[in-house]
């Protein structure tokens, strides 16, 4: 079986994001960039799928400025096999990486696609969703489990009441919750291996998709600020706060 | 054109989440122009069409009635939703669970990108959402012919549930597309109010050190008719259950009251409770970023401060 791990590179979770004087974005100049945090737990599960034998191959794709090459070199440090990387300068809205990684999952073929089920800087979560509309393939959202059973794959869901089961028909598109497992660092070792690793540089023009984006962001502000608050000394303080002056309970 | 609100139900009656889209569509009608129409897909779902015919300000509600719409499958929903979608402006759905599993694929279906997760309606065309976690708020404007967005539902009130008296038209399933299958779900029981519309919330994190505390926040809900919460640190722990989670990757909640307990205040945790109205954190280290979104701060030992805290409620 043949898996295929769309992954992005991001602001790493843990910096401060700070939203530039000019309102055109957040600054991204000498901050430090991650995987997505949901797109290691993607690559996560491919590994331990060829570690049980599962899968044969773990292709990382991920679509992006050229400085993607570092992200998709951490998926193949993990035990991902080879990377592919669509490289745009135009940034990239999810209807068209959806369609870039329809492009490659057809010329490379795959039976299961697991990815992240959002990444934290658009926090959109659309990606997988489209991409399985676009191939016409069923979609495993918010997975904690998966089990490969021959030509099905048993999924369970995180969703707003508790979880959900659903066998879907493979190949089909599956974007994971953070409970599916915990993701492992790379071994040095493995990180001197992933740097023969081979990495495949494509251009959307090579896939013949066309990356217009469809969304025109005018500006990029920081949310309103909370009024500082107080401190309180006690408990008894605090519920007579809460009672007689914020009235709320 | 019109505006189409995609009901979230059980087939038996609405979720809420539902009323606070049709609320952003009310919103929409004024400079788009109605009607405001809302599409109820289920099975046996005439109670859910009969609950959306009684809301107030929509025109007709589009019943698909068939065994496929049963459970949500995305397989089968995406293209009745893709296939009404010729006849609006507009697409809304609530951004819950639902919301954001099916939207996406209707809106590839339709080759059109979907603005996810709208807080604010500025025009026909253009829309503010959060981006980063809430920690800068993008304004996007839309270049595709149909609209397809996603609502937080905590940025729009709830709609009346009853005063309207819209006709009700049966359409045709688009089939079942034979892809998934639903085999079951194990729904978090409870007989608290649910986390994403509870007037109160208390949330537990890390500082809990264990599931079985917990029980001392459930013993306050209790007394305040609040629901229970928690961060992701207190997930990934396993303390308890995902669908408890607040935060950028979890609920996003804006209740009346938040009470934060044993929780540092992670950026991400921060995203989904920083809207609610009043802010109370209970935590032992002063410098936690929590207290910098707190109205109201008690720097205390948590196995102290709450069960004191349980005595003074009464």
């Amino acid at each position: 079986m043949k898996v295929l791990v769309p992954v992005k590179r991001v602001i790493d979770a843990n910096v401060k994001v700070r939203v530039k004087a000019d309102q055109t974005g957040v600054e991204t100049t000498n901050v430090k960039m991650a995987m997505n945090p949901f797109c290691e737990i993607a690559i996560e599960e491919a590994v331990r799928m060829k570690e049980a034998g599962t899968a044969e191959e773990i292709i990382v794709v991920s679509a992006g400025a050229a400085q993607s090459q570092e992200t998709i070199r951490t998926g193949l440090a993990m035990g991902a096999d080879r990377g592919v990387l669509v490289q745009s300068e135009v940034a990239l809205e999810p209807l068209a990486i959806a369609k870039l990684l329809k492009a490659v999952v057809e010329r490379e073929g795959a039976d299961i696609v697991l990815m992240g089920k959002q990444a934290i800087d658009g926090d959109n979560n659309q990606t997988g969703q489209m991409l399985a509309g676009l191939l016409g393939w069923p979609q495993g959202t918010f997975i904690s489990k998966m089990e490969v059973h021959g030509g099905d794959v048993k999924v369970t869901r995180e969703v707003d009441g508790g979880l959900e089961v659903l066998e879907l028909k493979l190949p089909a598109v599956l974007t994971v919750d953070l409970r599916l497992n915990e993701p492992r660092y790379a071994s040095l070792p493995n990180i001197m291996k992933a740097k023969k690793k081979p990495i495949d540089v494509l251009s959307p023009e090579d896939l013949g998709v066309d990356v217009t984006p469809r969304l025109e962001t005018l500006k990029v502000v920081e949310p309103p600020p909370r009024q500082a608050g107080v401190i309180v000394g006690s408990v008894a303080e605090l519920v007579d706060k809460l009672r007689n002056e914020a009235k709320v309970i | 054109m019109g505006i189409l609100v995609v009901a979230e139900h059980d087939n038996a009656g609405l979720r809420p989440a539902t009323l606070n889209t049709l609320t952003a569509a009310g919103e929409l009608e004024g400079s788009a122009g109605g009607p405001v129409d809302v599409l109820v897909a289920g099975a046996d779902c005439a109670g859910a069409a009969a609950a959306a015919a009684k809301l107030p300000g929509v025109a007709k509600v589009r019943v698909a009635d068939a065994p496929e719409y049963g459970h949500e499958l995305a397989e089968n929903l995406a293209p009745l939703i893709a296939k009404l979608a010729a006849d609006y402006s507009h697409v809304l759905a609530p951004a819950t669970t639902f919301g954001k599993n099916v939207m996406p694929r209707a809106a590839a279906l339709l080759d059109v990108q979907q603005i996810s997760e709208i807080t604010e309606i500025l025009g026909t065309d253009t829309f503010v959402r959060p981006i980063y976690a809430g920690n800068a708020m993008a304004t996007v404007k839309s270049l595709d012919p149909i609209k397809l967005i996603t609502v937080r539902s905590t940025a729009f009130e709830a709609a009346a549930e009853d005063g309207g008296a819209a006709a009700t038209e049966a359409v045709d399933s688009t089939g079942d597309a034979g892809l998934s299958r639903f085999l079951g779900q194990e729904l978090t029981k409870s007989e608290r109010p649910e986390l994403t519309t509870a007037g109160i919330v208390i949330s537990g994190g890390r500082g809990m050190q264990s599931g079985e505390n917990f029980a001392m926040l459930e013993r306050i809900a209790d007394k305040l008719g609040a629901a229970v919460g928690a961060s992701r640190a207190a997930v990934d722990a396993g303390f308890v259950p995902n669908d408890y989670q607040v935060g950028q990757t979890g609920k996003v909640v804006a209740p009346d009251l938040y009470i934060a307990v044993g929780i540092s205040g992670a950026i991400q945790h921060l995203a989904g409770m920083k809207d609610s109205k009043v802010i109370v954190a209970i935590n032992k280290d002063a410098e936690a970023p929590i207290f910098q979104v707190a109205d109201y701060g008690l720097v205390a030992d948590l196995f102290q401060a709450v069960p004191e805290l349980e005595e003074a409620l009464g």
